[in-house]
C-alpha cells in the first residue's frame, strides 16, 4: 500500500497504510525531525504541523485523510542557514531549554500569526494554550512570538 | 599503560561497569597504595590525564571532552566557554565531545547542579595547563621567556612579531600526562568569553528540525521497538499468544525474557500496533497492592524509619517561649518529560552500542553489563540528547529495554525504542512523597529561640549503581536481578534531607532525617531532591512564625540571617518587587517571599511571588514572580537566567497542579489529563536579577530556584487568604477545603 501526500511543497508516495498517523511518516519516511512524538494522544502539541495552514496534531492525523492538503512542517518554515523570522526570534530570545516542545510552539505560533499578525500577549498565550512546555521556558517563548509579530510584514 | 585501558581492565575483571560511586578506582591501576596521588580539584580527581580532557590537532582545532551532558540546561555551551577562555581560543575552534564511555572522562552523573562546579573547574584547570604547556614550548622554540609571549585566538606571539600557532606546536606536545592543576587560571578581570551571554550551540538545530535528539537518530537498517509493561508493579507474565503477534504485518520479532516483553517491527506504527495487540493478549498475575492514596501520608509515617540527627545545637530555652507546630506534606511527583524516554541500541559482533539520553553513561554501562551479562568493555554508551529529564526519568530504563530488543533483532540491525506516554508516567521513578513536621519557639523579643524539624521520606536516588541493578527491566527478566539497596545521600548536600538544615542562625535546633527504606512506589531523583519540599516547609513555617511574632516576613528573615550573600539576595528581590513591609494583603491577592541557598552549598536564590486566589472555584494563579540569584562568578548570564526562570515556572507547575494519582491496583496518572501541568496562559511573568561575584567560585544553579518559588507561592497564598496551605499541590479542591475549613 502506498499513500501520496504533499509536504513542504513536494509530493511523496510512502509505503504506509492510510490509517498511519502522519507523525511517523514525517519522521521515518521523510526524515523530518521537526514534529516530535510527545503523547500520541493529541494532548501536548509536540507533534504539531500545519495542514492547509491550520495547526493539527500529526500524532492523530491519518495520512489517508489528507488528500490534496498541503502539510507544512517546521522544516518547511526555514532552515538553519535561512531561518524563518519565528525561528530567528526563538534563537535570539534563546527561547529553548530542552527544546522538545519547541516545534509545536513555533508551528502553533505560525498559525496564530497568520490569522492575527499583531496579537496581544494574552492572545499569544491563548494561541499556545494547547502546547505543553516542561522546562519553564514559557516567558521566553511568549517573548519570541511577540517579537516576531512586532517585526511583522516579514511573516 | 594508559589510565583508560587500565580502567577497562579493571571493569572487565569485575564483569561490571564503573558507577559514579567507584570512580576512585579509576586511579587504582598500576599504582601501589603508597603512591596514592594527591587529590585533584573537581572531576580531575577521577580523570587525571590531561588528554582525557583536551586534545590539540595539527590544524589548531581543539577537542574538549566532558563527561557532563546536555539536558537542555545549556551546560555544553557553558563548559566550552570555560575551556575556550583558558585556552585563548575562539569558541568556533572548539569541538566538544560529551558523555561517551569510549571517549570522554567519567564524571558520573550530570545532576545536582554540579556540572559547573566539578566539570567546569576541571576544564578551567586543564585548559590553563594546556595553554601553559603550549606557551612554554613556544618560548623554547622562539628562545624567549614564556612571560614575554602573548596569546590570542590560538596564536602565540613574541614581542618581535614572531608567531607560532597551537597547530604548529601540536605535534611536539604530548598531553598524555597527568594533570598537575598547578597552572593558574585567568583572573576573572581579563575574561572575554566567560561572563558573556554566548548563544547556546544546540538551539539552532532544535528550532529548525535539525538532528538534535536521540529520537532523531536514523541508522541504516534501523528497526522500531516497543515494550509492553506489566499492568502494575511486580506483576508476572503468565502467557502471551506470541504466534499471533509474530504473524502481524511488519513484525520482525517478539522478544520475551521472563516478564520482560517487547516487539520489533520494520515500521514504528507497526511496532505500536503489535505492542497493543501484545498487551491485549498478555495474561499477568497481579503484583502486590499499593497503599490507599487517601490515607497515604499516615501509611508513610507508619513504615519503619531510620532516624538520623543531621544538625543539633544546644542552648538554654528561655521561659515562656511561645511554641508553634505545623506539619507539611508533599506528594509523589512526576518528571513529566514532554518526550517519552528513548534509546537506540545495536548488538553486532558481540558488542552492544547504546545511544542514550542517560544523565550518566558510565553508571548506565555498569548496570547494562550486569543485565546483559556482558563485560563492560563490550558495551559502548553514547550520549545523545533527549527531552528534558529534570532528574532520573525513564532514560536509563529505556536504554536496557532497547538493548534487550537489539539482542533479539536479526542481523545485528539497530533498534530504536521510544516509550509510549503511559509507559513513562506509570513506570518512571517518581519524586518521593514527604512529610515534614516543624516545631519552634519564639522568645519574648519575637526571635526564634528553638527550632525542631523532622522529615520522613525514601531515598532520593535509585540511579544505576554498582551495588545492584537499578534498571527496570532487569527485575522482570527470567533470572530477575535485584536493585541496589536504597541508600542515604550524605549531608551536607543530602538527599531527602537536602536543605533541611536551616541556613538561618537559631541558637538551638534539632533536625532529624527519618529515612524510610520501604518504597511503596518506585522513586528516585527529581530535580532538587528533597530541597523543594524542605524549603516549602521551612519557609512556610518561617512565615507562620513571623506572623505570630508580628514581624514582616522579609525583616523576620533578615533578623535571623548573618550570611551577607543570603541577605543580599533577599534585599535585592525585595527591592526589585517593591516589597512594602507590613503591606496589607487579602481579598484574594497576596505576595510572599521564599529563600534558600541550594543544598546550603550552591546558588543563593530569593523569590517573591504575587498570587491570586479565586475563592469561588479554588483556583490559584501566579501572575508575577521576581527573583534574585547569586551564583558566584557567572559563566553565561543568559543561560543562568534561563535556568532560574525555568526552575520558577516548573516549580509553579509542581506547586499548583502536580500529584501522582494511584489506587490499590496501580498508578492512575497515565497521561496529561490525569497528570496536568502548567499551561502557557497560566505561566507567571518572571523577572530575574543576577548578582555577579567574579571573585567567588561559580556555584551550581540548575536547581536553585524551585524551593524558593514554592515557598513564595505558599506564603503569598497565606497573605492573600489568611489561610495556610500545608499540603501540596495547591489544587482547587484542596484550596476550597482549606478556605471553607
Amino acid at each position: 500500500m502506498a499513500v501520496s501526500l504533499k509536504v513542504n511543497g513536494a509530493t511523496y508516495s510512502v509505503p504506509a497504510e492510510p490509517d498511519t498517523p502522519l507523525l511517523y511518516v514525517l519522521r521515518n519516511d521523510l526524515a523530518l525531525n521537526g514534529a516530535k512524538f510527545g503523547c500520541g494522544l493529541a494532548q501536548c502539541g509536540a507533534c504539531t504541523v500545519l495542514v492547509d495552514g491550520k495547526p493539527v496534531r500529526s500524532c492523530v492525523t491519518q495520512i489517508g485523510s489528507l488528500g490534496q492538503s498541503e502539510v507544512t512542517t517546521l522544516e518547511g518554515l526555514g532552515m538553519v542557514d535561512k531561518p524563518h523570522p519565528l525561528q530567528q526570534a526563538f534563537i535570539e530570545e534563546q527561547a529553548v531549554q530542552c527544546g522538545y516542545c519547541i516545534n509545536g510552539m513555533i508551528m502553533s505560533a505560525k498559525a496564530l500569526l497568520d490569522q492575527n499578525p499583531r496579537p496581544t500577549e494574552a492572545q499569544v498565550r491563548d494561541g499556545l494554550a494547547g502546547n505543553l512546555c516542561r522546562c519553564g521556558t514559557h516567558g521566553r517563548i511568549i517573548r519570541a512570538v511577540l517579537k516576531t509579530s512586532q517585526a511583522n510584514g516579514r511573516i | 599503560m594508559s589510565a583508560h585501558i587500565s580502567r577497562r581492565d579493571f571493569a572487565a575483571s569485575l564483569g561490571v561497569g564503573l558507577g559514579g560511586i567507584v570512580v576512585a578506582f579509576t586511579l587504582a591501576p598500576k599504582l601501589s597504595l603508597s603512591q596514592q596521588p594527591a587529590a585533584l580539584p573537581g572531576s580531575l580527581n577521577g580523570n587525571r590525564m590531561l588528554d582525557a580532557w583536551i586534545r590539540v590537532a595539527a590544524d589548531g582545532g581543539v577537542t574538549v571532552c566532558t563527561g557532563k551532558v546536555e539536558l537542555g540546561q545549556g551546560i555544553v555551551t557553558a563548559l566550552a566557554q570555560i575551556a575556550a577562555e583558558e585556552l585563548d581560543l575562539p569558541l568556533a575552534r572548539l569541538h566538544m565531545i560529551s558523555g561517551d564511555t569510549e571517549k570522554t572522562p567519567n564524571e558520573g552523573v550530570t545532576s545536582g547542579s554540579q556540572s559547573i562546579e566539578n566539570g567546569g573547574v576541571a576544564l578551567r584547570l586543564a585548559g590553563a595547563e594546556v595553554r601553559a604547556i603550549l606557551v612554554d614550548l613556544a618560548a623554547k622554540r622562539l628562545g624567549v621567556e614564556a612571560s614575554g609571549l602573548a596569546v590570542a585566538d590560538g596564536v602565540i606571539s613574541a614581542v618581535d612579531g614572531r608567531k607560532l600557532t597551537y597547530g604548529e606546536l601540536a605535534r611536539d606536545v604530548d598531553l598524555h600526562r597527568e594533570v598537575t592543576a598547578k597552572a593558574k587560571p585567568k583572573s576573572p578581570s581579563v575574561h572575554r568569553i566567560v561572563g558573556k551571554s554566548i548563544a547556546r550551540f544546540d538551539i539552532p538545530a532544535k528550532v529548525t528540525g535539525g538532528t538534535a535528539y536521540v529520537q532523531d537518530l536514523r541508522l541504516p537498517g534501523m528497526l522500531h521497538g516497543r515494550v509492553v509493561r506489566p499492568p502494575n508493579y511486580g506483576a508476572k507474565l503468565e502467557s502471551i499468544d506470541e504466534a499471533k503477534i509474530k504473524a502481524m504485518p511488519g513484525v520482525v520479532a517478539v522478544v520475551r525474557d521472563g516478564s520482560f516483553l517487547g516487539v520489533i517491527a520494520e515500521r514504528e506504527e507497526r511496532a505500536i500496533r503489535a505492542s497493543e495487540a501484545l498487551r491485549q493478549s498478555a495474561k499477568w498475575t497481579a503484583g502486590p497492592p499499593l497503599p490507599d492514596q487517601a490515607t497515604f501520608y499516615d501509611h508513610l509515617l507508619s513504615l519503619p524509619d531510620d532516624p538520623h540527627v543531621i544538625s543539633e545545637k544546644q542552648a538554654a530555652l528561655p521561659d515562656g517561649a511561645k511554641v508553634i507546630e505545623a506539619t507539611y506534606r508533599k506528594p509523589y511527583m512526576c518528571h513529566g518529560s514532554i518526550g517519552p524516554s528513548c534509546a537506540v541500541a545495536q548488538f553486532a559482533d558481540g558488542k552492544m552500542t547504546v545511544w542514550t539520553h542517560s544523565q550518566g553513561v558510565f553508571p548506565l554501562r555498569g548496570n547494562l553489563a550486569m543485565a546483559l551479562k556482558l563485560p563492560a568493555d563490550r558495551i559502548h554508551c553514547i550520549h545523545a540528547e533527549g527531552s528534558g529529564c529534570y532528574g532520573h526519568n525513564g532514560a536509563d530504563d529505556v536504554a536496557l529495554d532497547a538493548a534487550l530488543l537489539a539482542r533479539g533483532a536479526p542481523g545485528g540491525r539497530p533498534v530504536r525504542l521510544q516509550w509510549m506516554r503511559g509507559d513513562e508516567f506509570a513506570w518512571e521513578p517518581f519524586g518521593p512523597a514527604m512529610v515534614m513536621k516543624a516545631k519552634a519557639a519564639l522568645g519574648a523579643d519575637g526571635r526564634i529561640v528553638d527550632w525542631n524539624y523532622d522529615v520522613w521520606t525514601n531515598t532520593h536516588s535509585t540511579r544505576p549503581d554498582p551495588g545492584g541493578n537499578n534498571l527496570l527491566a532487569s527485575w522482570y527478566l527470567n533470572e530477575p536481578q535485584k536493585p541496589a539497596p536504597p541508600g542515604i545521600l550524605p549531608q551536607p548536600a543530602g538527599g531527602g534531607d537536602r536543605n533541611a538544615v536551616p541556613l538561618y542562625d537559631f541558637p538551638r535546633q534539632r533536625v532529624v532525617h527519618h529515612f524510610i527504606k520501604q518504597m511503596p512506589l518506585r522513586v528516585s531523583a527529581l530535580r532538587t531532591l528533597g530541597a523543594y519540599a524542605n524549603v516549602f516547609a521551612m519557609e512556610s513555617f518561617l512565615d507562620e512564625l513571623a506572623l505570630a511574632a508580628g514581624t514582616d516576613p522579609v525583616a523576620f528573615r533578615l533578623a535571623h540571617l548573618k550570611d551577607p550573600r543570603a541577605r543580599a539576595v533577599i534585599e535585592a528581590v525585595a527591592k526589585k518587587a517593591s516589597w512594602k513591609p507590613g503591606e496589607k494583603a487579602g481579598g484574594g491577592k497576596g505576595r510572599g517571599i521564599g529563600f534558600a541557598k541550594y543544598k546550603n552549598l550552591a546558588t543563593y536564590v530569593a523569590v517573591i511571588a504575587d498570587v491570586e486566589v479565586d475563592a469561588a472555584n479554588g483556583k490559584v494563579s501566579v501572575p508575577r514572580v521576581w527573583a534574585a540569584a547569586d551564583s558566584g562568578l557567572i559563566i553565561n548570564p543568559d543561560g543562568l537566567a534561563n535556568q532560574i526562570e525555568g526552575g520558577i515556572i516548573q516549580s509553579t507547575s509542581w506547586t499548583l497542579h502536580e500529584e501522582v494519582k494511584f489506587d490499590r491496583n496501580g498508578i492512575k496518572s497515565r497521561d496529561w489529563l490525569t497528570y496536568p501541568i502548567l499551561t502557557v496562559p497560566e505561566a507567571p511573568k518572571v523577572e530575574v536579577e543576577l548578582i555577579n561575584r567574579p571573585d567567588e567560585r561559580p556555584l551550581g544553579s540548575g536547581e536553585g530556584s524551585q524551593g524558593p518559588a514554592v515557598a513564595a507561592i505558599a506564603n503569598a497564598f497565606a497573605a492573600a487568604t489568611g489561610k495556610r496551605m500545608r499540603e501540596l499541590p495547591l489544587s482547587p479542591e484542596r484550596v476550597r477545603a482549606v478556605l471553607q475549613g
